[in-house]
């Protein structure tokens, strides 16, 4: 089944809210817990980004009985270094971010942590593609 | 549907089908959207129920109920020697007088031999706390075990934190078999001493009789804080001080308990949450989900606004509750006593952790398997798109995303939705008017 949610630019708040609501259809579908774990940080972690690095986006998930697949898409300012921006620590969070507590430079590596399959593409000025496959 | 949990079975709210005139007022407030009005009466699904008791708080009608023992399980002939083991929470209710020996007096007063107080199992449990947190490879951050509805609410919606749940008995499992022990040494057989639980909620009146995370409960009856509160006051308001026995066991840390963050400041937990009110508990533990708060050592979480001198068997209002819960603690400070912690609870005598994991409840509602749940999911999403979305309740559900479940899994009628019948009866009166248009052909002709 498919599901699809937009992230709004700017609003810390309610970022989460997606992954959220996913967990729950997650839950609802009897996905086991473990597995919920993985994709609700990883599923985080990139909602987050899309907020805090970004202008907000969209979400497409797709939940088939063997995986979850995951596609986040902005329209922000894109990753220079990409394996750079993949290193434990390394973050061009704003001191805005910071003091609301992001910006550990963790996502990236938490993303691939808990993932089947990672993949992002960027391209500056353009915008940033995540992907994220957890199997079941 | 299939649930396989043990702790969904057992229950203490209840409706009261004569006085519920199914209104939507508890339906769109129950937290686990455990209520729907069938047949206009608001009926509790049990396997969804965590016994918060918000449903007994918001039926003005007070269709909602609690079932407890009642101040009369104390003239059960069974029990030779009587120990009442009364919840902090229950010395807050007194507004005029703030001593603890006047209620404990008046408890016993009442017809109880002895008494325990919950707050000093609570100071034990507090100990096993530290000795846990100290423990090296231990999940982070780890969850308090007291609130029973918290518990019931994460193994319902979120199991993959059962195992940050700490490990430690609920304080009163520690004092009623403490209760039930030192009974004992006086010289009465097990089943001749019968203890009795003074609960402010709900949730802890069915977890004494059926605790979780153990196997059986040293706890024989329940009385709510409601239901002794009028004989307690009108003891108390009789009793000379000179007439107070001494019998507070000077636990002050452990009566903090009773109010949110009493718990954690009795342990000296700096990196610690202290969260009430269940829809921030929600809100909280979806963080611990999302892997947000692994850096903070302990939570704790109340199901009640103020912890449970707000819960839903107490009289006092809870912010007010929890005024009255400090005065207490600093006169009760302030009085020397002889007794003091002479009737301390011997260390090993009791059983401090928990015996039994606590597991997440099987909720299959949606399917037996991926395939099937998938499939339902799509079906609730395409249901759910005809609704009008105002969630109006009128169907009998809390939401219009509850009611195209229970379209799909329950097999409602889609037109207990009056939106939906409408629309229906248009369809038909349309395809009526049509229908007369139309002129048999035996009838035409020029
Ligand atoms: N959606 C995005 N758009 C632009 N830059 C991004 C995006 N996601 C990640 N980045 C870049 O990658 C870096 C590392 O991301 P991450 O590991 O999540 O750490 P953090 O978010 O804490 O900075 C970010 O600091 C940012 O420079
Ligand atoms: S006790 Fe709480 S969970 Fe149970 S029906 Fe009432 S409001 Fe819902
Ligand atoms: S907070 Fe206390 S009173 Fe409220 S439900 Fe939990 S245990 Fe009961
Ligand atoms: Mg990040």
């Amino acid at each position: 089944m498919k599901l699809s949610y937009t992230v709004l630019e700017g609003e810390y708040a309610r970022a989460g809210e997606a992954s959220s609501a996913v967990k729950k259809v997650l839950k609802q579908l009897g996905v086991p817990a473990p597995v919920i774990r993985k994709i609700a940080i990883a599923m985080y972690e990139a909602e987050i980004n899309m907020v805090i690095h970004a202008n907000g986006g969209v979400v497409d998930v797709d939940i088939l009985p063997d995986k979850v697949f995951i596609q986040l898409t902005d329209t922000g300012p894109g990753i220079p270094d990409i394996e750079m921006a993949k290193r434990e620590g390394f973050s061009t969070a704003s001191d805005e971010a910071r003091d609301l507590g992001f910006g550990a430079g963790m996502g990236i590596p938490n993303m691939i942590r808990n993932s089947d399959f990672f993949n992002i593409k960027s391209e500056v000025g353009k915008g940033t593609t995540v992907e994220i496959a957890v199997n079941l | 549907m299939g649930y396989m949990n043990t702790m969904q079975k057992h229950h203490s709210v209840e409706l009261i089908p004569d006085k519920c005139i199914g209104c939507t007022d508890c339906i769109k407030r129950c937290p686990t959207e455990a209520i729907r009005v069938r047949n206009s009466k608001a009926t509790i699904d049990e396997n969804l129920c965590i016994d918060c008791g918000v449903c007994i708080r918001v039926c003005r009608n007070h269709a909602k109920r609690a079932v407890t023992n009642g101040l009369d399980v104390i003239n059960d002939k069974r029990f030779k020697y009587k120990v009442v083991i009364p919840a902090p929470s229950l010395y807050s209710q007194f507004l005029r007088n703030t001593s603890i020996n006047a209620v404990l007096t008046a408890l016993k007063r009442i017809g109880f031999d002895d008494v325990l107080e919950v707050s000093r199992a609570a100071e034990m449990v507090t100990e096993e706390t530290v000795k846990v947190l100290k423990e090296e490879a231990r999940l982070k951050p780890m969850i308090s075990s007291a609130c029973p509805a918290v518990i019931r609410l994460m193994a319902m919606r979120f199991p993959s934190l059962m195992d940050n749940i700490m490990p430690v008995a609920a304080p009163i499992d520690v004092a009623a078999s403490a209760a039930r022990r030192m009974a004992m040494r006086k010289g009465y057989k097990a089943d001749e001493v019968g203890v009795f639980f003074i609960s402010p909620c709900s949730a802890k009146a069915t977890a004494a009789m059926y605790p979780i995370g153990m196997e059986k409960s040293d706890v024989d009856g329940v009385i709510s804080i409601a239901d002794v509160y009028l004989p307690l006051r009108n003891i108390m308001a009789k009793l000379d001080p000179s007439e107070y026995e001494d019998l507070c066991q000077r636990s002050f840390e452990g009566m903090g308990w009773a109010a949110t963050g009493g718990e954690s400041a009795d342990a000296r937990i700096e990196n610690a949450i202290a969260v009430d009110g269940l829809e921030n508990v929600i809100r909280v533990l979806e963080q611990v989900e999302d892997g947000q708060l692994d850096d903070v050592d302990f939570i704790e979480a109340n199901a009640c606004m103020s912890g449970c001198v707000g819960g839903p068997l107490t009289v006092v209002n809870g912010y007010v509750a929890r005024n009255v819960l400090k005065k207490v603690r600093a006169n009760a400070a302030s009085i020397p006593t002889d007794r003091g912690r002479a009737v301390d609870i011997p260390k090993g005598s009791v059983n401090l952790r928990l015996t039994k994991k606590i597991s997440a409840a099987n909720l299959q509602r949606f399917g037996q398997d991926m395939g099937e749940a998938i499939k339902n999911m799509e079906d609730i999403e395409a249901i759910y798109a005809q609704l009008p979305h105002i969630d109006c309740g009128s169907c009998g559900a809390p939401n219009c995303n509850a009611f195209a479940e229970d379209v799909v899994l329950d097999g409602i009628p889609v037109e207990d939705c009056i939106f939906m019948m409408r629309r229906k009866v248009k369809e038909l009166a349309e395809e009526m008017a049509d229908l007369a248009k139309k002129m048999p052909q035996t009838m035409t002709g020029d």
